[in-house]
C-alpha cells in the first residue's frame, strides 16, 4: 500500500512539475494545487498507514492509526484551498489588467515599464 | 501574579486587534488609532517578556496543558524575544510613517489589518516550538503579506505579486514535504524533541538530506543564493512602508527558520551541512555585491543590500562557535533595525524628489539637510563605521571566522563591507552632492508632509544609533541567545524537563 501510494506521489509531482514549467499561468496555478495534493498524501504516507483500530483508548488494543498526520493534512488542506482561492482572484485581476496569462510577457523591469 | 502566557501576548495582541480593526473599514481615523494601540500594547507585553526571559530563562508554555512532546509548545529564549521585541519596533515605526505615505485608498482596503495579521504571523514563527506549526505561522504571514504586495492594484504590482505568491506557494508546498519527511524519521513534530530524536539516531545520511531540504524552504523565503532570484523584482513593486515590512522582517524569519534549524536539529555532521550553509552565504553575498553595484535605482540598490546581509549572518551562523553566533544575533536585529532606516530614508529621497532613478537627481542637501545627514548616519551604520552597530555585529562575525580558520570567508566578508559603503555612498553623492539636475526640478512637495514623515526615519535612525553605542548593556541579552543556540541542551531541557 505504501508503495502505490508512493507511485501516486510521484505521478503527482511529476505533473506539477511540467504544469508549473509551463507558460499559461492558469496551468502554473493548477500545476501547485497538484504539488499540494502531492504533498498532503506524502504526510499522510509518511506518518505510516496501516493501524486496524481508530485512535481511541480502549482495553486490549494496541494496533490503532496515527491520528497526528490525519491532523496536519487538515490543516495543510485548509491553507491549499484559501491560498489557492487567492491566487485564482489575483490571476484573473492580472489578467484583467494585462490582457495576458503568458508569463513570458509578463517578465518586464524598471526599465520596460 | 503568574504569567505563563506572557510569551503569547506579543501573538495574540496584534491579532486581537487586526479582527477588531475589519469591524471599522471606513472609519480610518479610529484604524490609525487602533493600531498604534494594539501596537502599543504589542510592545510593552514583548519588552517584559524580554525582561523575563532574562531574569527567569527560558519561558514555556504547551497549549491545552498537555504534557511537552503531544501538545503545541510555544517556545521563548531570548535569541526569539529579541526578534519579537525588533518586528513590534519596526512595525510601530512603519505605521506613524504610513500615516502620511501610504494613502488614504489603501488604508480603507484593510492596510493596517493585514499589517497587524503579518506581526501575529511573524512573531508566531520566532516564538513556535513546534515544527508544523511553524509552517501555519509561515502560512499566516505569508497570506497577509500577499494582501500587503498587491494592495493598490497597480499594474506593475499585479504582475510583480503573482510571482511572489507562485514562489512562496511552491516553497510552502516543499515545507510540507520537509515536515513529512522528517516526522517519518523520528516521529514527533516538537523541535525540542525532534533534536533529541535526531542526536539518538545517530545521523544517518537522510538527516543531511533533510536538513539541505530545510535550507531549500528556508532559503527561498529568506533569500539566499541561488534562491533570491524572486526577491529585487517583487519587493520592488509595493510602496515603499510595505517595501520596509518585507525587507526588514520577511527575509529574517526565514533567516531565523535557518539559524533555528542549523542550530537544534542539523548540529551532528557539521562538516557536511554548515560547511554547506558556509559556501552559500559567500555567493549570496557575492550575488548581492554586484547587484548593489549594478543598478542606479534607489530601491533595487538597498534590496540587494539585503541579500548582502541575509548572507553576513548566515555566515555567522555557519561557524557554530561562540564569536561567531553571538555576531550572528547581533547583526540579524541590527539589521531589521538599519534596513527599516534605510528604506523609510530613501522612501522620503523618492517623496521630494519624485522618482527612484539616481540619475535624476542631485543637490538634495541644499534643499533638504537633515535628510542628507540622517541618510549619511544609516548608510556609515549599514556599512560597519564604528561606534555604529554594523561594526560591532561584523566584528564579532569575523572574529568567528577566523577562529574557525574560516581566514578566506572572513576576507571577502570584510571585502564586502567596502562594497556595501560604496553602494550606499553612490546614493548619497549622486543624490544629495553636486548642483540641482535641470533636467529635472524638484516636485512641489508640502513642508509639514516632509517633516510628518522625517520624524520616524528620525526616531529609527536614533534607534540604530543607540544599538551599536549601547552595546556594552546589550551584550548580556545577545550572549543569552547566542548560548541557546550553541548549546542545544538548554532549550531541550526547557521544554522537556517540566
Amino acid at each position: 500500500m505504501e508503495l502505490l501510494l508512493a507511485i501516486l506521489i510521484g505521478i503527482l509531482f511529476t505533473a506539477a512539475v511540467y504544469l508549473i514549467l509551463s507558460r499559461s499561468l492558469l496551468k502554473v496555478i493548477l500545476g501547485t494545487s497538484l504539488l499540494s495534493h502531492g504533498a498532503h498524501l506524502l504526510i499522510l504516507t509518511m506518518g505510516g498507514l496501516g493501524g486496524s483500530a481508530p485512535p481511541v483508548l480502549i482495553d486490549g488494543v494496541t494496533d490503532f492509526a496515527d491520528p497526528l498526520p490525519q491532523a496536519l493534512i487538515l490543516t495543510a488542506i485548509v491553507i491549499s484551498f484559501g491560498v489557492t482561492a487567492v491566487i485564482l482572484v489575483m490571476a484573473y485581476r492580472m489578467y484583467s489588467v494585462h490582457k495576458t496569462d503568458n508569463m513570458n510577457e509578463l517578465r518586464g523591469n524598471d526599465e520596460h515599464d | 501574579m503568574n504569567m505563563i502566557n506572557l510569551l503569547l501576548f506579543p501573538i495574540i495582541i496584534p491579532f486581537f486587534f487586526a479582527m477588531i480593526l475589519l469591524f471599522f473599514k471606513e472609519q480610518v481615523v479610529i484604524q490609525r488609532v487602533l493600531t498604534v494601540i494594539g501596537l502599543t500594547l504589542s510592545l510593552v507585553a514583548s519588552i517584559w517578556l524580554l525582561v523575563t526571559v532574562k531574569a527567569e530563562g527560558i519561558q514555556t508554555v504547551t497549549l491545552g496543558s498537555w504534557p511537552a512532546p503531544f501538545g503545541i509548545t510555544m517556545v521563548s529564549d531570548m535569541f526569539s524575544a529579541l526578534l519579537v521585541t525588533t518586528t513590534i519596533l519596526i512595525t510601530f515605526f512603519v505605521v506613524l510613517y504610513s500615516f502620511q505615505s501610504i494613502g488614504i485608498e489603501r488604508e480603507r482596503f484593510f492596510y493596517y489589518p493585514a499589517i497587524l495579521f503579518m506581526i501575529t504571523g511573524i512573531n508566531g514563527a520566532f516564538t513556535t516550538g513546534d515544527i508544523f506549526n511553524m509552517f501555519v505561522f509561515f502560512e499566516v504571514l505569508l497570506i497577509a503579506s500577499y494582501l500587503l504586495i498587491v494592495l493598490g492594484g497597480e499594474k506593475r504590482q499585479l504582475r510583480e505579486s503573482i510571482k511572489y505568491i507562485l514562489v512562496n506557494v511552491i516553497s510552502s508546498a516543499l515545507f510540507v514535504i520537509a515536515v513529512a519527511y522528517l516526522y517519518s524519521i523520528v516521529g514527533t513534530l516538537n523541535m525540542a524533541d525532534i533534536s533529541v530524536k535526531i542526536a539518538e539516531i545517530n545521523q544517518p545520511g537522510i538527516i543531511s538530506v533533510l536538513a539541505i531540504l530545510f535550507l531549500i524552504v528556508f532559503g527561498i523565503k529568506g533569500a539566499i543564493f541561488p534562491l533570491y532570484f524572486w526577491l529585487p523584482g517583487s519587493y520592488a513593486a509595493p510602496p515603499i512602508p510595505v517595501l520596509t515590512l518585507f525587507g526588514a522582517l520577511l527575509t529574517k524569519v526565514g533567516v531565523y527558520a535557518i539559524t533555528r534549524t542549523y542550530t537544534l536539529f542539523f548540529v551532528h555532521d557539521i562538516g557536511f551541512t554548515h560547511q554547506f550553509l558556509l559556501v552559500l552565504s559567500l555567493l549570496t553575498i557575492v550575488a548581492g555585491c554586484i547587484g548593489a553595484l549594478a543598478y542606479f535605482d534607489l530601491k533595487q540598490i538597498i534590496i540587494y543590500n539585503i541579500v548582502i546581509a541575509v548572507g553576513v549572518i548566515l555566515f555567522g551562523v555557519a561557524q557554530m562557535n561562540t564569536s561567531g553566533l553571538e555576531g550572528a544575533v547581533y547583526y540579524l536585529i541590527h539589521d531589521m533595525l538599519i534596513k527599516a532606516a534605510l528604506f523609510v530614508l530613501i522612501g522620503i529621497i523618492i517623496y521630494v524628489t519624485g522618482t527612484s532613478n539616481l540619475r535624476e537627481m542631485g543637490g538634495l542637501i541644499k534643499s533638504h539637510a537633515a535628510l542628507g545627514w540622517f541618510y549619511l548616519i544609516a548608510a556609515f551604520g549599514l556599512a560597519g563605521i564604528p561606534p555604529l552597530s554594523g561594526f560591532i555585529g561584523k566584528l564579532l562575525i569575523v572574529k568567528g571566522g577566523f577562529e574557525a580558520d574560516n581566514a578566506f570567508g572572513s576576507i571577502v566578508l570584510l571585502v564586502s563591507s567596502l562594497v556595501v559603503l560604496l553602494s550606499v555612498i553612490r546614493i548619497f553623492i549622486y543624490a544629495f552632492w553636486g548642483p540641482q539636475n535641470p533636467d529635472y526640478p524638484l516636485p512641489v512637495t508640502s513642508k509639514r508632509t516632509y517633516r510628518q514623515l522625517m520624524a520616524p526615519a528620525v526616531l529609527l535612525v536614533l534607534v540604530t544609533v543607540a544599538y551599536g553605542v549601547g552595546t556594552e548593556w546589550l551584550m548580556p541579552y545577545i550572549s543569552d541567545a547566542s548560548d541557546v543556540l550553541r548549546d542545544p541542551s538548554i532549550y531541550i531541557n526547557a521544554v522537556l524537563k517540566e
